[in-house]
């Protein structure tokens, strides 16, 4: 496997001393963190290069929140990440070939060339292909958590990731609302990134906080520090033990900075000074670094190996994705509904 | 015994219900003892009250969950009130339905009815006919029943297709049109239906204004003229074979539709047949459309903008003399 960062083995860390398994979670996280950021800064340079096409998005700074979403998950549950959550899609189980496959736009990539990106899933396999629309994932989410309800399911949630910038659509609230009336086991995990594209909070909302919503709707809500990935580990994964417990949706708000620009197309430039320099505004990853320094989690040794094995993979990914076919437009079978008697002959 | 077109949509759910476990039924006011604000669901509450569901006034939420749960196994039945709601639906049919087989190989097997067309008194938001803004987009199937016999058969074609349909239901025909008893098989999907035979000129149409179309042909016949009137049934699929097939025939087209005006089903069969049929002709193709503006209120003005029998007896003589 290309993989080699592994998910804890839930049996291991409960029989570890509780310190030990928390920090044991926060080292897996840490290197599904630094796996992420490492293939991310590997499609930058593909990108700058010209070899991909389209964009790039990527979620340098909300690794921490990200990797939290992935990383609770079971098999059996509803993932729905959004654009900034390579980490988690990592965490939850996302073969990097996939990523690499998709963005180079390879025939053999879960998308095959027909959609690009960060739209990219495996609904099969319970991770959804999200579309651009922003909030409208949350409902879809709602719906397979009550499939699986009338299917008699037990011990399944849903989580659905989001921004401060897709909080304010209609189809955010509808699908929120709509999650508390069915009371689905269902997760929202919302980073405010402080911009939505380029447009800052101000222009965004004009509630005082975010989390606020989550009375409105019916949700049990929660405030974290984006930057903490201790703290980020601890509320998301509670948030899911809560929902999986049968509680009612729960909705937690992060705050950190998008250390990029929308896309790689995108300089940023109004990304002000003084924003830069808030606290939200720190890497979460250097600060998850930090942390194990400090707390003699790992020696440098180590660490040092981690970031070698991650580049490998992201290398050997890479090179796969490299040597697959593209699509071709004369052989592509133009089919947009499965049912091939049904298909129109309109040409 | 005798049973009417909304019955036909009701017992098509009701046997769909007792039959597929898959099955649930979503919307506004569908459930409890209301029963949908045209009755196409009374009753079904009470035998099946986990799987007639009430919704908030949320289409996009509606649409949205209806196509998670059908990722997961389910055949959801979402119930528009009125089409004109499925506008605030449209992203999740067209983005979201529309393109998940394309972009990932998993068709969306949703099956969504709209309560469409005019009726007298029913306004701008309550009378609008959807299906050329769903034939255009990618992905979709959608129907027209336009007998009792189509909106049962079809309804339960709709659930066992793997692909998401929008079925439009004509909201006139509810209570109207009456059947002697409901079929145990119907026409296949996607196959027009020839509704009365001739040879001096095809009407093709579909939904509530086939029956206008077959007044219209009993009324030219008194004139001596045969009319062919084809009943599209599917708007997309459009069964193209079947119009060309009519108009060799006949030699003239009269496209006749209830939606606006601009581009749609009746220009895509003039289009048809007039690149893949030029040659079978005799005069140039004419359609009838709704007017271009929102529908009216006042009957008065209602019953000009919708294309009416007279309207369409007017055309279909101009042509004649062609």
């Amino acid at each position: 496997m290309l993989q080699t960062a592994q998910r804890g083995k839930k049996s291991s860390s409960k029989k570890a001393a509780p310190k030990a398994a928390v920090h044991e979670r926060f080292l897996e996280a840490f290197r599904w963190m630094l796996l992420s950021r490492t293939l991310e800064e590997k499609l930058v340079s593909l990108y700058r290069g010209g070899q991909i096409t389209g964009g790039v998005y990527i979620g340098k700074g909300q690794e921490a929140v990200s990797v939290a979403c992935g990383l609770f998950l079971q098999k059996g549950d509803i993932f729905a990440p959004l654009i900034r959550d390579q980490a988690g899609r990592s965490a939850f189980g996302e073969p990097l070939l996939d990523v690499l496959r998709t963005y180079l736009g390879s025939r053999q990539g879960p998308m095959r060339g027909r959609d690009g990106n960060i739209h990219r899933g495996k609904p099969g396999e319970a991770q959804l292909a999200m579309i651009s629309h922003l909030g409208a994932m949350i409902s879809v989410v709602v719906g397979s958590l009550m499939a699986k309800r009338f299917h008699g399911e037990k011990n399944f949630v849903g989580l659905s990731c989001i921004g401060e910038g897709g909080m304010q659509t209609g189809s955010f609230h509808e699908g929120m609302n709509i999650a508390a009336v069915e009371q689905v086991p269902l997760v929202i995990v919302a980073t405010n990134n402080h911009y939505a594209y380029s447009t800052p909070n101000d222009r965004e909302f004009a509630c005082t906080d975010l989390v606020d919503r989550a009375k409105g709707y019916g949700f049990e809500g929660y405030s974290i520090d984006g930057t903490d990935l201790t703290m980020c580990l601890e509320v998301i994964g509670s948030a899911v033990q809560r929902a999986r417990a049968g509680r009612p949706p729960q909705l937690v708000v992060a705050s950190a900075l998008r250390l990029s620009g929308h896309g790689e197309h995108d300089d940023a430039s109004y990304v002000t000074d003084e924003i830069k320099r808030q606290p939200f505004a720190q890497d979460c990853l250097k600060l998850a670094e930090k942390k194990i320094v400090d707390l003699g989690l790992a020696d440098a040794a180590t660490l040092k190996s981690w970031k070698e094995d991650a580049a490998k993979q992201v290398d050997e990914a890479v090179a796969i994705a490299q040597q697959e076919p593209a699509p071709d437009g004369a052989k592509e079978d133009w089919s947009a509904i499965s049912t091939r008697e049904l298909l129109d002959q309109s040409e | 015994m005798s049973i009417t077109y909304l019955e036909a949509i009701r017992e098509a759910q009701a046997k769909l219900l007792r039959e597929d476990k898959r099955v649930f039924i979503y919307g506004q006011d569908v459930g409890g003892t209301f029963g949908g604000a045209f009755k196409a669901t009374k009753g079904l509450a009470k035998e099946f009250p986990n799987r007639v569901l009430n919704t908030p006034i949320s289409e996009d939420a509606i649409v949205g969950t209806a196509i998670g749960a059908a990722l997961q196994g389910m055949r959801p039945i979402v119930e528009m009130q009125f089409a004109d709601f499925s506008s605030i639906a449209l992203n999740q049919i067209l983005n979201q339905a529309g393109t998940h087989y394309w972009r990932t190989n998993i068709p969306v097997p949703i099956t969504v009815r709209l309560p469409s067309g005019g009726t007298k008194g029913s306004g701008p938001f309550h009378s609008q006919s959807m299906e050329s803004l769903y034939a255009h987009y990618p992905g979709l199937i959608v129907m027209t029943p336009a007998t009792v016999e189509d909106a049962y058969t079809m309804l339960i074609d709709a659930i066992a297709i793997d692909d998401p349909v929008i079925y439009c239901e004509h909201k006139y025909l509810y209570y109207h049109l009456k059947a002697d008893k409901l079929p145990d098989k119907g026409f296949p999907v996607g196959r027009a239906r020839i509704a009365r035979e001739g040879r001096d000129l095809t009407i093709v149409a579909y939904s509530a204004l086939v029956h206008d179309a077959l007044a219209v042909a009993e009324e030219l016949s008194r004139e001596n003229f045969e009319i062919e009137v084809v009943d599209l049934r599917t708007v997309k699929p459009l069964d193209t074979d079947t119009v060309l097939a009519s108009v060799a025939r006949t030699g003239r087209l009269l496209a006749v539709g209830e939606s606006f005006p601009w581009g749609g089903a009746t220009a895509e069969v003039v289009a048809r047949v007039t690149s893949e049929g030029f040659h079978l002709l005799d005069a140039a193709p004419v359609r009838i459309n709704a007017k271009d503006t929102p529908i009216p209120y006042h009957p008065n003005l209602w019953s000009a903008h919708r294309p009416s029998a007279k309207l369409i007896a007017q055309k279909a003589r101009a042509l004649l003399k062609e």
